[in-house]
């Protein structure tokens, strides 16, 4: 029977990609190992390799094809002595493509992190007042608006420069300094080698000295081997020697998980470093506000963790097309208002807290969603504001609840607000496990949009 | 970063060789006496400011070490910036900041250079270049290289001195320091200060390497074995090392062979060694006695020498009155210089 050829994943949170050429024609003869086609992520372009031997049959997805899901059959290898007429054979294309939706690797993704839900941030129900009323947007992915970030502030400080791994020739591990290299040479932009503990410290050392150094972490999990420099050096140097140094440097990088990377590479840091006076937490949303926000971490006089999501890295948002855009740390924004109940999140937490509060329009309750995005200074004022309005509060984190981000918030509900509350404040969080690595074990460690909606209606009572 | 990838440095991994280092002027032995003298009496005073109570928490001695730190400043010049671990308070001496500032920090008082905020390990002068007063083991390794690494972004000529122990020697990140500075060419000296012990620890019982010079070598970072018992000696090193630094080629590795005379902190009855090692040493290797004695086989009165020490005494016994009547700080500080 002819084999098919599918839409590979190349990577762990590809969903979809482009089908930039085929280097093989219908009747070509095929070894296994043969570079067949080359297809573009938002990332990268990638060639697939045959893995089967035989004559390319049909080709399936004709080259130029945007955004072929993962799994779908791109094309149909004959074996030897197969013939065209065998073609009908193979499984329909229409059929598979349904079978692949539910395939184990597919139906992960399209519940763990949900990027149809991304534009939702653009629902904005009280505008930012740093975006003048007219300002003209332009739609981006949120590794777009933070490259762009780097480079408006790279292009107007000379002590600004990026280090990391993979940050300068490769590119970016994500993609997110991309261009950057080219654009300001190998002086500012820093292949640095697999040693995180020294390079933060490095990096430390040259901000103690008034450089703004950017210091990117392949993702935060790694940042653990560099944590003492992080805090032992960055966050306290400046209340250690009274006010006269201290050090402005951003280290940012992917935080939580991204999907089926298992328990080493899906951990949050949000509670981690939010403890700790002398750092500032940024964890942004939406792409307007990771680059604004990413702008002002880089003026910030102070050292700024910006956790970033990789899972929310190809998503796209409009961002104001400003000279000059930047978000202040340490302001909550209403994402959605209403008068029912309060859902407070940040980063992707924000995906199931706004599809909660779909669903739970549907149903009568309006839920005004409240995104956090700075996570330390926390803007208090905002959730108290919004809590003695709704009387019933939710947090939403995919980190784990003992000593967490929702714990801080609960608290300081009870501390402000605590007349005004008509229910306990509820929490939804990672679960109290390692991230496992099964799909539907990962999925189940995750909150979900259910679970919120499960939380809000408790409090409400219904 | 671009960095020309050049052959395996021609320095040799040199050992101190057996003939005496280049002799000093008279004005420099009058200099690094006075200097040496001023960390050796103000230490004594910390010491005894301890066992008063008016100090607390840690408190190092840098006693016995004098020659490393004074040595090594003379090869420097403005801009070249320090940074070392807990055992400070000698090296901010060194580099010229104020004994008030330094004693009023070790009593917790306001006009502590950190304000009475950081205390005994964790003072900064921006002024004089003096980065730290690091109380994290090996810290010091990666932020030092930093400051190097700023002086090579900036295109300067300065230099990074940085300082740590035989201790501090065995932490992961200072070879990763190594592997970076080598590798981007970095001016940094790192000063492994080896004075036998870390903490209660013996280097035989510690390092399988002993040769602190060679820490460098699978880096092609050149090292030097050094007598740190002799400020001359130490500054013959430090000429080179700054000189090669200066010239571009990266980092430089100087193991300073010194002692310690007091326990780790005030609190180690230092039970780890004999009272005869210590004496030993005291007695046939002290770094100001050396200078003293040949600075009295030149012909230097005794009566110059007496003028140094009562110098010395008197901003010493201003220092420790200063840290002892300063108020201590405001309790609105408590609440400053978290965020700015």
């Amino acid at each position: 029977m002819p084999i098919q050829v599918l839409m590979p994943a190349l990577s762990p949170t590809m969903e979809k990609g482009n089908l930039a050429k085929w280097l093989k024609k219908e009747g070509e003869t095929i070894k296994s190992g043969d570079v067949i086609a080359e297809i573009e992520t938002d990332k990268a372009t990638m060639e697939v390799e045959a893995t089967d031997e035989g004559t390319l049959g049909k080709i399936l997805i004709p080259e130029g094809t945007a955004d072929v899901a993962v799994n779908t059959p791109i094309a149909t290898i004959l074996a030897d002595g197969e013939s065209a007429a065998d073609l009908a054979k193979a499984p329909a294309p229409a059929k598979q493509e349904k079978a692949a939706e539910s395939a184990p690797p597919a139906a992960a993704k399209s519940e763990a992190p949900q990027p149809k839900a991304a534009p939702a941030p653009q629902a904005v129900a009280e505008p930012d007042p740093e975006v003048p009323a007219g300002t003209e947007m332009v739609t981006q992915t949120i590794r777009e608006a933070l490259r762009d970030a780097m480079a408006e502030e790279m292009r107007r400080d000379p002590d600004v420069f990026v280090m990391g791994e993979e940050v300068a020739e490769y590119q970016g591990a994500y993609k997110v300094t991309q261009g950057l290299l080219q654009e300001f040479g190998p002086k500012r932009v820093i292949d640095t080698p697999i040693t995180e503990h020294g390079f933060a410290g490095v990096g430390v050392g040259a901000a103690m000295t008034g450089l703004k150094p950017i210091v990117e972490f392949m993702t935060f999990n790694f940042a653990m081997q560099a944590i003492d420099q992080i805090i032992n050096s960055a966050a306290k140097t400046l209340y250690m020697s009274g006010g006269q140094m201290g050090c402005s440097i951003v280290f940012r990088g992917p935080n939580g998980a991204a999907a089926r990377v298992a328990a080493q590479h899906s951990q949050d840091y949000s509670a981690w470093y939010s403890n700790v006076p002398g750092l500032k937490v940024v964890a942004p949303f939406s792409a307007a506000d990771y680059k604004g926000l990413l702008k002002a971490a880089i003026r910030d006089p102070n050292p700024v963790i910006f956790l970033e999501n990789e899972v929310l890295y190809g998503h796209t948002g409009e961002v104001p097309k400003l000279d000059d855009f930047i978000i202040p740390i340490g302001k909550a924004r209403i994402a959605r208002a209403g008068s029912h109940v309060t859902i407070i999140s940040w980063s992707n937490g924000m995906t199931y807290a706004l599809k909660a509060a779909d669903e739970l329009a549907k149903d009568g309750i309006e839920a005004e969603v409240i995104d956090l995005r700075t996570l330390r200074p926390m803007d208090t004022e905002t959730i108290i504001n919004s809590v003695k309005k709704t009387g019933r509060a939710v947090t939403v984190e995919e980190g784990w609840a003992q000593s967490g981000v929702g714990a801080e918030i609960a608290a300081r509900i009870m501390e402000n607000a605590f007349d005004y509350l008509d229910a306990p404040v509820a929490r939804v969080s990672g679960k109290d496990v390692p991230m496992p690595y099964a799909a539907n074990l990962e999925k189940l460690a995750l909150p979900s949009a259910a679970e919120v909606v499960e939380a809000a209606k408790a409090v409400c009572y219904r | 970063m671009a960095a020309p990838k050049k052959a395996a440095a021609s320095t040799p991994q040199d050992k101190t060789d057996g003939g005496s280092p280049p002799e000093f002027t008279r004005e420099q032995e009058l200099k690094a006496l006075r200097d040496m003298l001023l960390i050796r009496r103000f230490e004594e005073k910390a010491g005894q400011l301890y066992g008063m109570g008016a100090i607390g928490g840690f408190c190092h001695l840098y006693i016995g070490q004098e020659a490393v730190v004074v040595g090594m400043q003379m090869a420097l010049k403005q801009g070249d910036q320090v940074i070392t671990g807990y055992r400070d308070h000698g090296h901010m001496l060194a580099t010229g900041m104020d004994a008030n500032g330094v004693m009023a920090e070790l009593t917790g008082r306001r006009g502590g250079y950190s304000k009475g905020k950081g205390g005994s390990m964790h003072m900064f002068s921006k002024e004089k270049h003096f980065y730290g007063g690091h109380g994290i083991v090996g810290a010091q390794v990666s932020l030092g290289t930093g400051l190097a690494f700023a002086n090579h972004y900036r295109g300067n000529d300065n230099v990074s001195v940085t300082y740590f122990g035989d201790g501090a020697a065995n932490q992961g990140q200072v070879y990763e320091s190594f592997n970076m500075a080598e590798l981007w060419k970095l001016p940094v000296i790192y000063v492994i200060e080896n004075n036998r012990y870390a903490m209660g620890t013996a280097v035989s019982r510690a390092s399988a390497q002993q040769d602190f010079s060679k820490r460098g070598v699978s880096f092609n970072i050149p090292g030097k074995q050094v007598d740190g018992m002799d400020v001359r000696a130490v500054k013959a090193a430090g000429d080179e090392a700054v000189a090669w630094c200066r010239a571009g080629k990266g980092p430089f590795i100087l193991e300073m062979q010194t002692y310690r005379y007091r326990g780790h902190s005030m609190s180690d009855p230092a039970k780890y060694r004999t009272r005869e090692e210590v004496e030993k040493v005291r007695h046939d290797q002290d770094p100001i006695e050396q200078v003293r004695n040949r600075l009295l086989a030149a012909k230097v009165s005794e009566a110059d020498l007496k003028a140094i020490d009562a110098e010395v005494r008197d901003i010493v016994n201003a220092s420790a009155d200063f840290a002892q009547h300063d108020p201590e700080p405001d309790a609105a500080e408590l609440w400053t210089d978290v965020y700015r």
